[in-house]
């Protein structure tokens, strides 16, 4: 990689503007080259503003406005076709990969645009990780090289260092105990729970601050998915969690906040109501949230 | 109270399941239906099996050390057909040396790269020219690689043959890419990595299986080219190994060259050569059948 000096040490002399570019994570999207795992430090706050998300001429997501907190989990709840998903995808800017796509409004991740000219997503995605509804372990791909495939993909990495990698990745996403003795098996020789966690040690591999799970329980059975909210609890004192859910047990549960989004008649998702969760649950605002946690509709 | 559809009187088992007339009618006419698909389904099957049958007896008949050693010999002496199986393996290699890689690439830029519509258009092209009679390409090699150069050439031969193994290639790599779930593209795009990397890392390795058989089935395909060769490498009677830009032999010409001779010694070796190419397409197929029976069984 192009640039060596480790983005935690203190920039040597101000930066010339006009490029001013504070916080670790400006240096980590910018010019990330330090090692996989995250520090401690509380950064991985999202501030989306006004945001909007077109397919073509489609608007599935209206102007959407909430800060998500960092190294908490924030749950997004909805009627199906409400745009949860979409929003997800907007946040590591996988949203633009569809043809036609594209979003109006702002998100900054710890005060940097994500959506600037100078960010590359390529480079977002490494610290906004992704874990999908389907658990998707590349199948040619044993367990040790799944795990690693995002160092991989990105660049050369020593043999010593890989190791590393895998076995705290593994033990992040409570997978080690199981698969400790047989990393050269398949990645799909493991039971859906299992893979949907080796996707999460997937994504931990790449040492992000933001973790973006979409419906990452809805395919488990209820032990497996069990698994992945204690999961989830542990994760969130290093990353910020960001889940879509459609069980809203689930997102009681897990999150430290809920957002609850709904269509509009105009067929666009919309943000209703966002806060605590057992506000959101006990003692929501608006009539729409209320209607839904308590099962009238959606 | 009456309406004015009739009441059918119910009838007893026996009258409601008497054949008719309609009934025998109809039993003639499947069965007749069946006798004529048959038929033509045996008529699909049996100049298949009369040409196999005809090889095997014909050529094996003539298969002897000397035909696999020796050189060709003039006017009934004899002689064999070294310098056609060594030809055939060179030409044939190079063409799968430069026909490969393009196939490969093009199918990628297809599925990964293109709009729909280009994509379509470069399928189209593909489909295209792997009808185009195959004498063709050999005047098009003919008058690009042999005629400015005053010599027949086995370089000319290999690309005839590259042309003809090109879309094939294509083909079968685009349809095997296909197939390789969304889920992994987007996986490995979540984690940061570049498009190219997807494209090469996750998606052609996953579907490298359905790539290498369409590999070989162009191979055994150009194997048993003979129009273009007619015009470019031309045939040799003498062994020719590396000295591409002088005439070459190869299997096809030699059974061409040889079945036409008065000689009942030398219709023999043509014969001898033919069951040389049956067998090489045959193994192929059957390689390239197991590994995909094998696949899917997985």
């Amino acid at each position: 990689m192009a640039v060596d000096t480790a983005p935690t040490e203190p920039a040597p002399t101000p930066t010339p503007a006009p490029d001013v570019r504070p916080a670790v994570t400006v240096a980590r999207v910018a010019t990330r080259t330090d090692s996989p795992m995250p520090d401690a430090a509380a950064s991985g706050r999202l501030e989306v503003g006004a945001l909007s998300a077109y397919y073509g001429t489609f608007r599935a997501i209206r102007e959407v406005s909430l800060d998500i907190p960092p190294h908490a989990v924030t749950a997004i709840i909805g009627p199906s076709g409400c745009g949860k998903s979409t929003f997800l995808r907007t946040l590591n800017r996988m949203h633009e990969l569809v043809p036609g796509a594209r979003v109006e409004g702002k998100i900054r991740l710890d005060e940097v645009d994500i959506y600037d000219a100078a960010i590359d997503p390529v480079r977002l995605r490494r610290v906004v990780g992704m874990v999908f509804q389907r658990a998707n372990p590349f199948p040619t791909m044993s367990i040790y090289d799944n795990v690693v495939a995002g160092l991989r993909l990105t660049g050369r990495h020593p043999r010593a260092e890989l190791d590393g990698v895998v076995e705290r990745s593994l033990q992040r996403a409570a997978l080690w105990n199981e698969v400790k003795d047989k990393l050269q098996d398949s990645g799909v020789s493991l039971s859906g729970g299992q893979q949907q966690r080796l996707c999460i040690a997937r994504a931990l591999a790449v040492g992000p601050e933001v973790l973006l799970m979409d419906e990452p329980a809805s395919a488990l059975d209820p032990i497996a998915t069990l698994r992945i909210e204690e999961l989830i609890a542990e994760l969130k004192a290093s990353y910020t969690i960001v889940i879509v859910t459609h069980n809203m047990q689930q997102a009681a549960r897990v999150s430290d906040q809920t957002a609850f989004f709904t269509m509009g008649d105009d067929r666009a998702g919309y943000l209703v109501e966002f806060g605590d969760t057992p506000r959101i649950f006990t003692n929501p605002r608006e009539r729409l949230t209320e209607d839904y946690v308590s099962g009238r509709f959606g | 109270m009456t309406t004015g559809v009739p009441v059918m009187a119910p009838s007893s088992a026996s009258a409601l399941l008497a054949s008719s007339a309609a009934d025998r009618r109809r039993g003639i006419v499947n069965g007749l239906f069946l006798a004529v698909s048959f038929v033509a389904a045996v008529a699909c099957v049996v100049p298949l099996a009369a040409i196999v049958a005809y090889v095997v007896i014909k050529g094996a008949a003539a298969l002897n050390l000397s035909l696999l050693t020796q050189e060709t010999r003039a006017l009934g002496l004899g002689g064999g057909a070294a310098a056609a199986i060594l030809g055939s393996l060179q030409m044939v290699f190079l063409a799968a040396v430069i026909a490969t890689p393009i196939g490969i690439l093009a199918a990628i830029y297809a599925v990964e790269f293109s709009e729909r519509r280009v994509a379509g258009a470069i399928r189209f092209a593909a489909d295209v020219m792997v009808g185009v009679p195959s004498i063709l390409i050999g005047i098009f090699a003919f008058t690009l690689f042999v005629l400015p150069f005053h010599q027949f050439n086995a370089v000319a031969g290999s690309l005839a043959l590259a042309i003809i193994m090109v879309p094939v290639v294509m083909r079968t790599t685009e349809e095997s890419l296909r197939l390789v779930p969304g889920d992994l593209r987007e996986a490995s795009l979540a984690l940061g990595a570049p498009v190219w990397r997807t494209a090469l890392s996750v998606v052609l390795r996953t579907g490298l299986s359905g790539v290498l058989g369409g590999v070989m089935l162009a191979v055994a395909r150009a194997a048993g080219e003979t129009a273009p060769l007619i015009f470019t490498a031309l045939g040799n009677q003498h062994v020719n190994v590396g000295n591409l830009g002088k005439p070459m032999d190869a299997l096809p010409l030699f059974v061409f060259v040889n079945a036409r001779q008065p000689y009942p010694v030398q219709n023999a070796q043509a014969w001898g050569a033919a069951f040389l190419l049956l067998l090489f397409v045959f193994v192929v197929n059957v390689i390239v059948r197991g590994r995909s029976l094998r696949s899917r069984a997985r």
